[in-house]
């Protein structure tokens, strides 16, 4: 028989202070866990809603990042007569790309933080699903003219509508606001490809191109070919699997965080240990005049235990209040292949917050294991005489 | 203190409980020293004297951005400026990327130059020589050398990403220095000549590293190298290499704040843990403080009695917690992180930042011990005597 869950819930509020005392250990354990996970996590939707399963990414063969990938005009005319390309009218759709970094300074960092810059042909904006302008209108072909993801008018006070950005050759004036949903042109500049190449010394040195396939078939097949084909020595990827990739940048910070989080478990699951075995201590009379009363030595091994795990279930639920309010909060991380700092959202979801009460649990049975045992092996008459 | 032994009595009555706590603070100030000791190598530490004399000039927008190799000679005319080399990072691959340790940072720079800009590379002089005058040859640091197992005469094939080039390197030299990082340097005429007369990367390179005279005059060089190039195609920015590291590590994201918050919450979950169970302990003892009274204990000595208690607690996580954090910096600094963040490599917990855990344990031993210890100090004899568990 089991002994009522009530009991436990009466002791828990009896001695108050340790309770919430304990609690709040647990908590701030699996605060810091979460916060690092909202931001990995964040981080993840910025790069995994980027990029088109049916799009393909072609780089320079041994490129892994746009930025140090090369791709002349004439290799970019081969690409675009592959078979398997979707067309428009007669085009197919196909976009060559320039992308560089520029320094802007932030309000966080005067001297300046990377910005991913991409030089763009109207037909890879178009390439860009569910890209939509929030403010002003595209830039012109031929002109000085940039439009910037939203992160970056928001953080960069110098790129806001109506300014001028001063990098390539002169000043470039911003005349638009792009919202790329969550996907990560949010923190990238655009402007115009042939403008853009030319100030920066590169007309026939681009980075990379984007090919939209026919259907999923023919993706699998454009890609085979690109990278086979040892006359255009270009490495081929879909467009999100490039994207999905990146996601990595996170990697030192989520080290960092987890390895902190997993030591702090452990102290903080010794605190709930010390509370645990007081209350067994404390209530040997208790355990005693339970087990006259007929409550096995299982029973009592469940109870305590459970007890231990209400602990540490309120401190998760605790520790994930706590960390609500960092939903959404914008940040910026650096990334080491794009050189350039990427914005995204903390992200505090369901399935997080569920990690964290599983590591609440952890903790509550890691710290109440030992207590429950001692209380289950106590003998009725000595503990019955303890004071 | 006359007191001292009824203290570590005291601290020893309930073992289990005592050692809990001690673990507890000791985890938790491992966590803390670690954390501190990376503060201060990243954003406090001292730029070494060696350090203080040098600079690095690269181009204004990003590092990945290059300038033309012509600034070299503008830059020499610079009043201050003694010796400076060609600092072309290289990204490429060795074997390959998957593990972590084949991607150590490698540099073009000339092998006439480097050695007036690195005083601080240690090596005997026929190596020197060997890597001035041997075309492929190149010169590894101590740290890579024992990483990866090199030894003279080793060949070394590295294959260029955005630099289009395969480089095929012989070790002619092994160096020590102090920072204990790994690192490759080749010849700068070597990238050059594989590059060919027509590639546009050719007369580019992405970064100068400059001795100067003196440390006094490192800002005024910085700023005259900037100006000299301020309105050119190719703008220039020009810093201390303490700045530019710290700049390198401000990119991995806030780790300021992210190093503070996570102190911050440590300490705080500290003082809650110790504070707890010295008041657990206190409320057990409730009836021996009115028997102490009755003895003829004073509330003051009776308080330092608890206080003291709870501080030589702490005080002993707080030894093995600085102790566990110096393993744990050692860890680091030999982790592949420390590729990546000079000053990670040297990590360590200084007299100064191990005196400051052992400060803060005691001080959370005091803290959180104050509140009950006062209150126990405080009860009258009849209430201690008459209360119960």
């Amino acid at each position: 028989m089991a002994i009522p869950l009530s009991y436990n819930l009466r002791n828990l509020v009896v001695r108050k202070t340790t309770t919430i005392v304990t609690a709040l250990g647990i908590a701030l354990t699996v605060a810091v866990l979460l916060a690092v996970l909202a931001l990995v996590h964040g981080l993840q939707t910025a790069f995994q809603s980027t990029g088109n399963p049916l799009q393909v990414l072609v780089m320079r063969k041994g490129s892994n990042a746009e930025l140090s990938s090369a791709m002349t005009r004439e290799n970019f005319q081969t690409l675009k007569s592959m078979a398997g390309i979707a067309r428009e009218g007669n085009e197919p759709i196909a976009s060559l790309e320039l992308v560089s970094v520029i320094n802007l300074p932030s309000v966080d960092s005067p001297d300046g933080m990377n910005v991913s810059l991409r030089g763009i042909l109207p037909v890879g904006i178009k390439m860009r699903d569910g890209l939509k302008l929030q403010d002003g209108r595209w830039f012109q072909t031929g002109q000085r003219e940039v439009v910037v993801g939203k992160s970056i008018a928001k953080r960069y006070p110098g790129a806001h509508l109506g300014k001028k950005l001063r990098f390539g050759r002169g000043d470039w004036e911003v005349v638009g606001v792009m919202d790329a949903g969550q996907s990560s042109a949010n923190s990238e500049i655009f402007g115009d490809l042939n403008q853009i190449s030319s100030d920066f010394n590169r007309a026939d040195g681009l980075s990379s191109a984007l090919l939209r396939a026919t259907d999923q078939a023919s993706v699998t097949a454009l890609i085979n070919s690109l990278n086979d084909d040892r006359r255009l020595g270009v490495d081929a990827q879909t467009e999100k699997s490039y994207w999905d990739a990146q996601t990595n940048s996170a990697a030192p910070l989520q080290f960092l965080g987890l390895f902190i989080s997993i030591i702090m478990a452990v102290g903080s699951s010794f605190a709930a240990m010390n509370s645990m075995y007081a209350a067994v201590a404390r209530r040997a009379r208790e355990i005693g005049t339970l087990r006259v009363l007929g409550f096995s030595r299982g029973s009592i091994l469940l109870s305590f235990l459970i007890e231990s795990l209400l602990l540490a279930v309120i401190g998760g639920l605790i520790g994930c209040l706590l960390v609500l309010p960092l939903n959404n909060i914008t940040t910026g991380i650096g990334s080491f292949v794009t050189f350039s700092e990427i914005a995204f959202n903390f992200r505090v979801s369901p399935e997080i917050m569920l990690i964290g009460i599983a590591f609440a649990v952890f903790m509550g049975t890691l710290g109440g294991l030992f207590p429950a045992r001692t209380a289950a092996r106590k003998e009725i008459l000595t503990a019955l005489r303890e004071i | 203190m006359r007191y001292l032994s009824l203290i570590l009595k005291n601290s020893l009555r309930n073992r289990r409980r005592s050692i809990l706590t001690i673990g507890s603070v000791a985890i938790s100030l491992c966590i803390l020293g670690v954390l501190i000791a990376m503060y201060q190598a990243l954003f406090l530490s001292e730029a070494t004297p060696s350090q203080a004399l040098r600079l690095i000039t690269r181009h204004r927008v990003s590092l990945t951005q290059s300038f033309p190799i012509y600034y070299r000679e503008k830059i020499q005319r610079v009043p201050g400026v003694k010796d400076l080399t060609v600092w072309q990072w290289f990204g490429g691959v060795y074997k390959d990327n998957r593990d972590p340790k084949n991607m150590f940072p490698r540099f073009a720079a000339n092998p006439d130059h480097i050695f007036n800009v690195r005083p601080d590379y240690q090596l005997p002089d026929d190596q020197k020589l060997a890597f001035q005058h041997e075309r492929t040859g190149c010169i590894v640091s101590r740290t890579l050398a024992n990483q990866l197992n090199f030894k003279l005469g080793d060949r070394i094939t590295l294959v260029g990403d955005y630099l289009p080039v395969t480089l095929d390197l012989k070790i002619v030299g092994i160096y020590d220095e102090p920072d204990k990082v790994p690192q490759l340097y080749f010849s700068y005429e070597y990238l050059k000549e594989t590059l060919g007369p027509n590639s546009p990367f050719r007369d580019k390179v992405g970064a100068f590293l400059i001795q100067a005279d003196s440390a006094e005059d490192v800002p005024r060089i910085a700023s005259a190298i900037d100006h000299e190039f301020e309105s050119s195609p190719f703008p220039t920015k020009t810093e201390s290499e303490k700045a530019f590291q710290l700049s390198f590590a401000s990119f991995i994201g806030n780790l300021k704040l992210f190093i503070m918050a996570i102190c911050g919450a440590v300490t705080f979950t500290i003082l809650l843990v110790s504070g707890n169970t010295i008041s657990m302990s206190v409320r057990e003892r409730i009836r021996e403080v009115g028997i102490l009274k009755t003895l003829g204990f004073t509330p003051g000595a009776i308080l330092g009695i608890i206080l003291g208690e709870a501080a030589v607690i702490s005080l002993i996580g707080g030894i093995l917690g600085t102790l566990l954090a110096q393993g744990m910096c050692s860890m680091v600094s030999h982790s592949p992180a420390a590729n990546f963040m000079s000053g990670l490599s040297t990590l360590g917990i200084s007299s100064g930042v191990g005196a400051l855990s052992l400060g803060v344990a005691v001080l959370i031993g005091l803290a959180s011990s104050f509140i009950p210890a006062w209150g126990a100090s405080r009860t009258t004899i009849l209430d201690a005597l008459r209360y119960s568990g």
